[in-house]
């Protein structure tokens, strides 16, 4: 992990409230993981926001990351351009660990789709074969169906049912079991009820949450691993854990 | 040739610039970006008697020119950080200071006496002035009589010289310093976070697990500045000064105010190289606004 300058390379809005970003950078492109993220830096903001690499480029030595407009920060790096600078810590965390099984399942919910496109890509190309289930709250919402049908089986879930099957990620799961692994990141309660459900299937999870320095001085992000006060780094040690590593 | 060496109890600094306690961990995280041994000194995340998980996440608040953090001092107890922070960290040729903290006065005492027996720390920093946990920290650091007793335990237990970080969550913080200077404190560090809290909109609640926090960054310097202005005047021995230092400018208005020397917290977290940046551009500010050295402009604000 260094601290970077990326250039800013492409602004665009893929869905309702959700900016992708394609930044070039030499140093992480090479070297960036699936499930790794981005410290992104905001003018006028204390805190740096953490953003997950949803795929790399390594002959055009770029980046591309994908956020939702949720707060004061990122409704300013949404309004950031083509040709501008971003300073960036990165890339940060451990990432998913890459195996090589027959097929995985993907399990995304919201904007935590985005590290899996990754992850899928970099496994598809191993020969590994990919189903996705995708989760999302409106029609609206949806990002990136195209690109993961592109890798493999995939299964579109909104929660109004405006769009694909209507319901939650786990309302699907039971279209699909024949799967080695499973790779999941979305909100806490979508990951508690997945870990719940694939209880018997060996998983990883990427997990999120408010930070602070991001490279696992400040102790702000901390997930417990037992009830003895165990704990992990969410941005050291995560942000991706073993389903059974950590407590949600 | 700028002088910035400082020489304070147990720390004859080469510069005045340290990071501050609970914002840089035990140095392994930013030892990765830069060579440790550029700092003046660095101040160790809290140690406690034993190890402390801390509060639930989350943990961390952005505020406008600034942050809300309640970490809760989470830390593996002090003979886990002897046994394997310490050592790393006396690797670098640069001052170790030890951030004491407890929710008894004996477990002060503990801390300071299981500090002072490695040889590996040259100081120690009295934490009496955390906010964000239930026991201990700040109802020493609100208590003149309270902290001045804490203060003269840890004092007794020890050898290591004492800087006594006070809390800004006080009506008079002159009396908060005098209390602890007479009861032996050999320094002062100043300022701990304020008391903060913020609503979050869409779940109506405090977004804190702890509900409240301690606020940082360059919100709280204009607080900073305005203490230790006013406890410089009253008391003889000397203050790091902390509170939303984010360049050599600030550093220099905190020397002008009665800081003796300065520690960076939360500016880490935006630019991890911030620290040995502004020992670079000390220099020059310091020459630009007429200072041959750091000793020069301590105290030098101040106005009759």
């Amino acid at each position: 992990m260094k601290n970077e300058k990326m250039q800013i390379m492409s602004v665009n809005s893929v869905a309702l409230d959700t900016i992708e970003m394609v930044l070039k950078n030499s140093y992480i492109s090479q070297t960036a993981v699936p499930g790794q993220f981005l410290h992104v830096g905001v003018d006028g903001h204390t805190l740096r926001r953490p953003i997950s690499i949803a795929d790399v480029n390594k002959q055009e030595e770029s980046v591309t990351i994908l956020f939702k407009i949720i707060g004061s920060g990122t409704r300013h790096l949404s309004s950031y351009q083509a040709g501008m600078i971003l300073n960036v810590l990165g890339p940060n965390g451990n990432g998913f660990p890459i195996q090589d099984d027959a097929t995985v399942l993907l399990i995304g919910g919201g904007i935590g789709v985005p590290p899996l496109y990754n992850l899928g890509k970099t496994l598809a190309e191993r020969g590994t074969k990919i189903i996705s289930i995708l989760g999302f709250q409106t029609a609206d919402s949806v990002f990136y169906e195209q690109k993961f049908r592109n890798l493999g089986e995939t299964y579109i879930v909104t929660n109004d049912g405006t769009y694909g099957y209507e319901g939650y990620v786990t309302d699907v799961l039971e279209l699909t079991d024949d799967f080695d692994r499973y790779y999941s990141c979305g909100p806490v309660p979508m990951l508690e009820a997945i870990t719940a459900a694939l209880k018997h299937k060996q998983g990883f999870i990427s997990l999120e949450e408010r930070m602070g320095c991001g490279v696992g001085a400040c102790f702000a992000c901390v997930i417990p691993t037992d009830t003895q006060g165990g704990y992990k780094k969410i941005c050291k040690d995560g942000p991706v854990f073993s389903a059974q590593e950590v407590m949600l | 040739m700028t002088n910035l060496a400082v020489n304070l109890p147990g720390l004859q600094l080469k510069n005045p610039v340290m990071p501050a306690s609970g914002c840089f961990g035990f140095g392994r995280e930013y030892s990765e970006f830069y060579d440790l041994g550029k700092l003046g000194a660095v101040i160790m995340k809290a140690a406690t008697g034993s190890e402390r998980f801390g509060n639930h996440v989350p943990r961390v608040a952005e505020t406008s020119s600034g942050m809300l953090n309640a970490i809760g001092l989470q830390n593996p107890g002090v003979e886990k950080i002897i046994e394997t922070e310490v050592p790393f960290l006396a690797d670098y040729d640069t001052k170790l200071i030890a951030n004491v903290a407890g929710s008894t006065i004996e477990e002060y005492e503990l801390v300071a006496k299981t500090f002072n027996q490695t040889n590996q720390v040259h100081a120690l920093e009295l934490n009496i002035s955390c906010p964000n946990v239930k026991e201990g920290g700040s109802q020493f650091g609100t208590d003149p009589f309270m902290a001045a007793k804490v203060t003269e335990r840890v004092k007794q237990a020890n050898n290591l010289p004492v800087y006594v970080k006070l809390s800004p969550n006080v009506s008079d913080i002159i009396t908060m310093a005098k209390a602890v200077e007479a009861a032996g404190a050999d320094g002062l560090s100043m300022i701990n976070t304020l008391a903060g809290m913020q609503i979050h909109l869409p779940s109506k609640r405090p977004l804190l697990a702890n509900k409240t926090g301690g606020l940082s960054g360059p919100a709280v310097k204009p607080i900073a500045i305005r203490m230790i202005y006013e406890v410089k005047q009253h008391v003889s021995i000397p203050i790091i000064g902390m509170g939303g230092i984010s360049n050599a400018e600030d550093v220099l208005e905190f020397l002008l105010a009665g800081a003796n020397a300065v520690a960076v917290g939360t500016a880490n977290f935006q630019n991890p190289f911030i620290c040995p940046e502004i020992i670079d551009e000390l220099p020059g500010v310091l020459n630009k606004y007429g200072f041959g050295s750091v000793q020069d402009a301590v105290g030098k604000g101040i106005v009759e």
